[in-house]
C-alpha cells in the first residue's frame, strides 16, 4: 500500500492503484447518456474490488453501448468485435487464459436483434462473462430507429409508432438458462455498482439488463426507457450489498430480514428485503416477478435470478492449470516418436 | 503418385488377352445402404496387394435412398485420377440399373444383383448376375443387419472374378471394424461365401484382372480431412470452433477423435486444447478469432455456405491483425449448390474475402500428406503474419481415401511470431505500439491477454486506429496503416510454400494447376508428351504468388491454367498479378461436380494447341 501520510491526496485501493488507473479515454457519447453512468460504476466496482486491470478482458459489439469499453479500464485488454457477435469473440478469448475475468458491454440492438442468437447460446454455455446490456430501446448511432426492446406504442420522432411487442431481455435470460440475471437502472448508480461487483464474482454468465436512457432519441417522460419513467416506476426488489471474501458483514440485520447469497469466490451478496418477498434462487419466482413487472408497468430492479452451482464453460473443458496461452511448444506439439504411431493408425 | 512418368519397375505378368491392373470399377448402390464399408474394403484390399489405387465416393445430398456411386481406379503406372470410362460396373440399385448398364465400356463386365428384373439391353458386355438375396438369406445374421451386409456379396464375387486376395479383404475388414471380431467374421463369412459361389457358378469371360504388385510400399491411405486435423494437432492447435457442414465435418470430427490421445498434459491428464461445436459459422469464426487474439493457435473448418457467413469476422481479423486458420473444404456453389460434390470455386472469394480493401493469404494443399503439412504450417504463418490463413482443400481430397506418403513430423520448430511478454516489455521500459512497423516488414508486435505488465494492454477493434490501437478516423493514419497491411502481404511472399515445379527438356507449354487436380494433370502430361506436346508443370501451393511463380510465367510462352471451376479463378488471379503478360495465360476451367479427368485436360490442351499450330505438328 502507498503510504497515505506522504501522499495524502492520492487515494489508492488495496493493490495500490488509483481510481485513475481504472479510467479510459474520455467518452464521446452524449452528455447525460446512461451509458456514461454505467461506465463510471464499472470503474468504481473494479477499483473497489481491487481488480488488476490487466487481468480483466473487455468485449463489445457495435453501437453506442459498444463504444463504451474504450471509456473505462484503459489498462485492460479489450476487443470491440462485430455487431451482435461479442459473445462468440468473448467465448474464444476466455480459453486463452482461464485466470482472467471478463466483462462485455452490449446494447439492446446488439443483443436483442442481430445478436439474439449468440446471446442465447452464450447463456446456455455458461461462459464466465459479465454481460451488460445497456438498454435504451432505440438505435442511437444510426439516429433514432426503434430497437427490439422498444415498448409497443412508443412514438419516436421520424419513425411513427412502434406496432410490435418488445423483447424482454431479463426474461429471455431467465428462460435461456442464464445463471445470473439482474435488471437495473442507470439512474440508480449504487445498485448498478453492487450488481457489477456481484456479477464479477459469479463463475458463469451474468446478464445485467440495465435500462440506460438515450437522452437524444428516447427520453420523453412517457417512454419506458427514459430517466423520468425509470425514476417514477423503479421498484427495487431488495437493497443489495456486496461483501468481499474474508470480510465480515458489518451491518446487522434482523433475522429473516436478508437473504445472503454465497458466491463461488467466497464473497457474499446480501439482499435486504424491501416491500416484497423474492428469493433469487427460485427460477419460477424469477419468471413470476418479471411477469408481474410487465403486467403492472413496473421497473423491477435487483438480482432476479442466481444459480451458483452450474459449472462454467471453462470448468467443463478440463483445461491445464497453466493458461493455454502460456503453454510452450513441447506442451502443445506431440513428441516426435508419436508420428510413427499416427501413420500406423492410417491404413 | 504425382510423377508424370510411370513409377513401377516390376511389370505384372501379362497373360494373353488379359488387362492387368489398369481399369476402373464403379459400384452403384442406394445411398445409406452401408456400401461405404464394402467399397472401402475393395479399395484397401487392392492397396494391400501393392496395386496403386484410388477411390472416389460420388454421393448425393441425402441420408438414405438416392443413387450413389463409388469409383475405384487401379493403375499400375500410378495414374489415379478419376476416369469417365468404367470397365467393371456393379449394379446394386434398381433405380440406377439402366444407367449403370449403359456406363460399361464395351467388353467390360457388368455385375448385378439378380433380383433386379430389368431388361438387359446390351450384348457387348460380360454379364455376371449375383444371387444377393439368396446368399444373404443363407447366412445366420439378424434380419435388421441383412440389408447392411448384403453389399459384401459383390465384394466376394468381384474379388473372385478379378483375382483380389481374400486374406487382403480380411485385413481391410479388420481395419475397418477396428479389430472387433464379430462384425469382421460376419462380413467376411459372406464375402467368402459369395466368392465360393462365384468360383462354382461363374465363368470368367472378361479380360480384367488384378495381380499383386509392390507399388504401394511406403505409402499410407488417408483422407485429407483426417490428415489436416492431425497436422493441426502437431501444429499445436489449442482451440477449434466449428459447425457441421459437408464436406468439412469430418475434419473437426478427426480433431475430436485424435486430440485426446495426442494432446493431454501427461502428468495431469488435462487438456491442452478445446474444441467447441458452435451454434453456427458466425459464432465458430467469432470464437476462433477471439482465441487467436488471446494467443491460442486457433482454427475453424467449413465449406462454401459457412465461409460466406464468416466473411465479416475474417475482414475484422485482417484489419485488427489477428492470427486464425480457416480450412475451407470446397464444395460446389453458388449457394447450397451441389453440397456433396467437389470444386475449386472459392478461390477468388477467399482471396478478396472481406469488405473494403482486403487480400488474404491462401494455402492450397494437393494431397493428404500436404493437408497434414499445411495443417501445422498454417499456424506458423498465421502467427508470423498476424492474419487469417485460409487453407483451401476440397471434397475430393478431404473426404476420399488417397494413397499418400506417410505424414512427416514438422521439420521446423514453431514460429510464434512477434509477441511481447512481460520480460520483453520490461526491456523496452514498457514502451511499445501495437501497430508500429518497427522492423520495416509490415508486421508489428503484439501482446497477448494475460500479460500482466502494466502497459501491455491494447484495444483490438475493427474501427480505424492509430499505431497505439486507439480509435482514429485520421486520413493519414488510415492510409498509412492500409499501406502497411499491403506491405505485410508482400512480406508474406517470403514465408508461404513455394510451388512444386517439374520441367522437361524443351517444353512447348507450361501447365499450372493447384490442389486435387494434380494427378489428372500429370496423367494428361504423360499422354501429351506421347502426342508430341511437352509440358512443364507448376502446382501453385499458396497465394500470394512467390518469385518462382513469377519466373515460371515469365519463362513460358504459353501457360495453361487448369482448374475445377467455371470462371477460371486462378487464371483471373494470375492475370491480375501478371497483367502485362496475361495474353499468354490460357484458362482451362471445368466444373461439373466430379473430380477432373486426365482426358478432359488432355483434349482441352490438344484442341487449343491444334487451333494455334499447323495441323501436322500435332501428332
Amino acid at each position: 500500500m502507498v503510504d497515505q501520510a506522504t501522499h495524502p491526496k492520492v487515494q489508492v485501493n488495496l493493490i495500490g492503484l488509483e481510481k485513475a488507473d481504472y479510467r479510459g479515454q474520455p467518452s464521446t457519447l452524449c452528455q447525460g447518456c446512461g451509458h456514461n453512468s454505467i461506465s463510471s460504476q464499472i470503474i468504481a466496482a473494479c477499483y473497489e474490488l481491487n481488480i488488476h486491470p490487466e487481468s480483466l478482458l473487455k468485449f463489445s459489439g457495435i453501437g453506442c453501448s459498444s463504444k463504451s469499453p474504450a471509456y473505462f479500464l484503459g489498462r485492460s485488454f479489450g476487443f470491440n468485435g462485430l455487431h451482435g457477435r461479442m459473445p462468440s469473440l468473448a467465448t474464444g478469448s476466455m480459453f486463452g487464459d482461464h485466470t482472467l475475468v471478463s466483462l462485455g458491454v452490449s446494447g439492446d440492438g446488439d443483443t436483442a436483434s442481430i445478436g439474439m442468437g449468440q446471446f442465447k447460446h452464450v447463456m446456455r454455455r455458461n461462459l464466465p462473462l459479465v454481460y451488460i446490456i445497456e438498454n435504451n430501446g432505440v438505435y442511437g448511432l444510426t439516429k433514432g430507429q426503434f430497437s427490439a426492446t422498444a415498448e409497443t406504442g412508443l412514438t419516436l420522432k421520424g419513425y411513427g409508432t412502434n406496432p410490435y411487442m418488445p423483447v424482454d431481455i431479463a426474461w429471455e435470460a431467465v428462460v435461456g438458462n442464464a445463471t445470473f440475471v439482474a435488471r437495473s437502472f442507470a439512474g440508480d448508480p449504487k445498485q448498478v455498482k453492487e450488481l457489477i461487483k456481484a456479477a464479477l464474482s459469479h463463475r458463469g454468465i451474468a446478464v445485467l439488463d440495465i435500462i440506460s436512457p438515450c437522452v437524444t432519441f428516447n427520453n420523453t417522460d412517457t417512454s419506458m426507457h427514459s430517466y423520468a419513467w425509470g425514476k417514477d416506476h423503479e421498484v427495487a426488489l431488495h437493497e443489495l450489498s456486496y461483501v468481499p471474501p474474508m470480510e465480515e458483514i458489518l451491518v446487522e440485520y434482523e433475522e429473516g430480514e436478508t437473504i445472503d447469497v454465497t458466491m463461488h469466490d467466497g464473497s457474499t451478496v446480501v439482499l435486504k428485503k424491501l416491500g416484497r418477498e423474492h428469493n433469487p434462487t427460485d427460477r419460477s419466482r424469477a419468471m413470476a416477478i418479471l411477469e408481474e413487472a410487465n403486467a403492472k408497468n413496473l421497473l423491477l430492479t435487483g438480482l432476479i435470478y442466481i444459480d451458483t452451482d452450474q459449472p462454467s464453460l471453462l470448468d467443463i473443458y478440463n483445461l491445464t492449470e497453466t493458461p493455454l496461452n502460456r503453454l510452450k511448444e513441447n506442451q502443445i506439439r506431440p513428441p516426435r516418436e508419436t508420428i510413427e504411431k499416427v501413420n500406423a493408425m492410417m491404413f | 503418385m504425382t510423377t508424370a512418368q510411370p513409377i513401377i519397375e516390376i511389370e505384372p505378368s501379362t497373360r494373353l488377352g488379359s488387362i492387368v491392373n489398369d481399369f476402373s470399377i464403379t459400384v452403384g448402390t442406394p445411398n445409406g445402404s452401408g456400401s461405404q464399408t464394402s467399397n472401402l474394403t475393395i479399395l484397401r484390399a487392392l492397396f494391400k496387394m501393392g496395386v496403386p489405387v484410388s477411390g472416389k465416393n460420388l454421393f448425393p445430398s441425402n441420408i438414405q435412398g438416392l443413387p450413389t456411386w463409388y469409383t475405384i481406379r487401379v493403375n499400375r503406372d500410378g495414374f489415379l485420377a478419376r476416369r469417365d470410362e468404367h470397365e467393371i460396373v456393379v449394379a446394386m440399385n434398381p433405380d440406377s440399373f439402366t444407367q449403370d448398364l449403359s456406363k460399361v465400356q464395351p467388353g467390360g463386365a457388368f455385375f448385378y444383383s439378380d433380383d433386379i428384373r430389368l431388361p438387359i439391353t446390351r450384348d457387348d458386355v460380360v454379364l455376371y448376375p449375383m444371387p444377393v438375396k439368396q446368399l444373404v438369406k443363407e447366412t445366420d445374421v439378424s434380419p435388421n443387419l441383412k440389408n447392411y451386409i448384403a453389399n459384401m456379396v459383390y465384394v466376394g464375387v468381384v474379388a473372385e472374378m478379378l483375382g483380389i486376395d481374400l486374406d487382403k479383404i480380411y485385413q481391410a475388414l479388420e481395419f475397418h471394424f477396428k479389430g472387433k471380431q464379430k462384425p469382421i467374421e460376419m462380413n467376411f463369412n459372406l464375402v467368402q461365401k459369395a466368392a465360393n459361389w462365384a468360383a462354382d457358378h461363374l465363368e470368367k469371360r472378361d479380360p480384367y484382372r488384378i495381380e499383386a504388385m509392390d507399388a504401394t510400399r511406403g505409402y499410407i491411405m488417408a483422407d485429407g480431412n483426417t490428415a489436416a486435423a492431425l497436422g493441426a494437432i502437431y501444429g499445436g492447435v489449442q482451440f477449434a470452433a466449428w459447425y457441421p457442414i459437408t464436406p468439412a465435418t469430418s475434419l473437426a470430427e478427426a480433431l475430436t477423435e485424435y486430440l485426446p490421445t495426442l494432446r493431454k498434459e501427461p502428468e495431469t491428464g488435462k487438456n491442452t486444447y478445446a474444441v467447441v461445436q458452435a451454434e453456427d459459422e458466425l459464432a465458430a469464426i467469432g470464437m476462433a478469432v477471439g482465441a487467436g487474439w488471446a494467443g491460442l493457435r486457433a482454427m475453424t473448418s467449413t465449406s462454401g455456405p459457412g465461409l460466406s457467413l464468416m466473411v465479416e469476422y475474417v475482414g475484422l481479423a485482417y484489419y485488427a491483425e489477428v492470427p486464425v486458420v480457416i480450412w475451407d473444404v470446397q464444395r460446389v456453389g453458388p449457394s447450397t449448390g451441389l453440397p456433396t460434390r467437389t470444386s475449386q470455386a472459392d478461390l477468388t472469394m477467399v482471396y478478396f474475402m472481406g469488405h473494403g480493401d482486403t487480400e488474404n493469404v491462401i494455402l492450397l494443399p494437393g494431397s493428404a500428406k500436404e493437408c497434414f503439412e499445411f495443417g501445422w504450417r498454417a499456424f506458423d504463418l498465421a502467427e508470423r503474419l498476424q492474419m487469417p490463413i485460409l487453407v483451401l482443400s476440397d471434397l475430393d481430397i478431404g473426404m476420399n481415401q488417397w494413397m499418400t506418403q506417410p505424414f512427416e513430423y514438422p521439420a521446423e520448430p514453431m514460429d510464434r511470431g512477434k509477441v511481447l511478454w512481460e520480460k520483453d516489455l520490461e526491456q523496452l521500459d514498457g514502451k511499445w505500439a501495437r501497430y508500429k512497423d518497427v522492423d520495416g516488414d509490415g508486421i508489428t508486435y503484439r501482446t497477448i491477454p494475460g500479460n500482466r505488465y502494466p502497459s501491455s494492454a491494447w484495444f483490438a477493434r475493427g474501427t480505424g486506429h492509430d499505431e497505439f490501437a486507439r480509435y482514429s478516423e485520421g486520413a493519414a493514419e488510415y492510409e498509412r496503416n492500409m499501406l502497411r497491411l499491403r506491405k505485410k502481404f508482400e512480406t508474406a511472399r517470403e514465408y508461404v510454400p513455394k510451388p512444386v515445379i517439374e520441367t522437361v527438356e524443351a517444353a512447348d507449354i507450361g501447365v499450372v494447376a493447384f490442389g486435387s487436380t494434380e494427378s489428372a494433370v500429370q496423367e494428361a502430361r504423360y499422354h501429351l508428351a506421347q502426342a508430341g506436346i511437352k509440358a512443364d508443370f507448376m502446382r501453385i501451393r499458396a497465394i500470394p504468388f512467390t518469385q518462382e511463380v513469377t519466373d515460371f510465367v515469365r519463362d513460358h510462352e504459353k501457360v495453361y491454367v487448369v482448374e475445377m471451376n467455371r470462371d477460371g479463378q486462378l487464371h483471373q488471379l494470375l492475370s491480375l498479378e501478371y497483367s502485362a503478360q496475361c495474353v499468354k495465360l490460357i484458362s482451362l476451367a471445368h466444373l461439373d461436380g466430379l473430380p477432373l479427368t486426365a482426358r478432359w485436360i488432355e483434349e482441352a490442351i490438344k484442341a487449343k494447341e491444334a487451333a494455334n499450330k499447323p495441323a501436322k505438328e500435332v501428332r
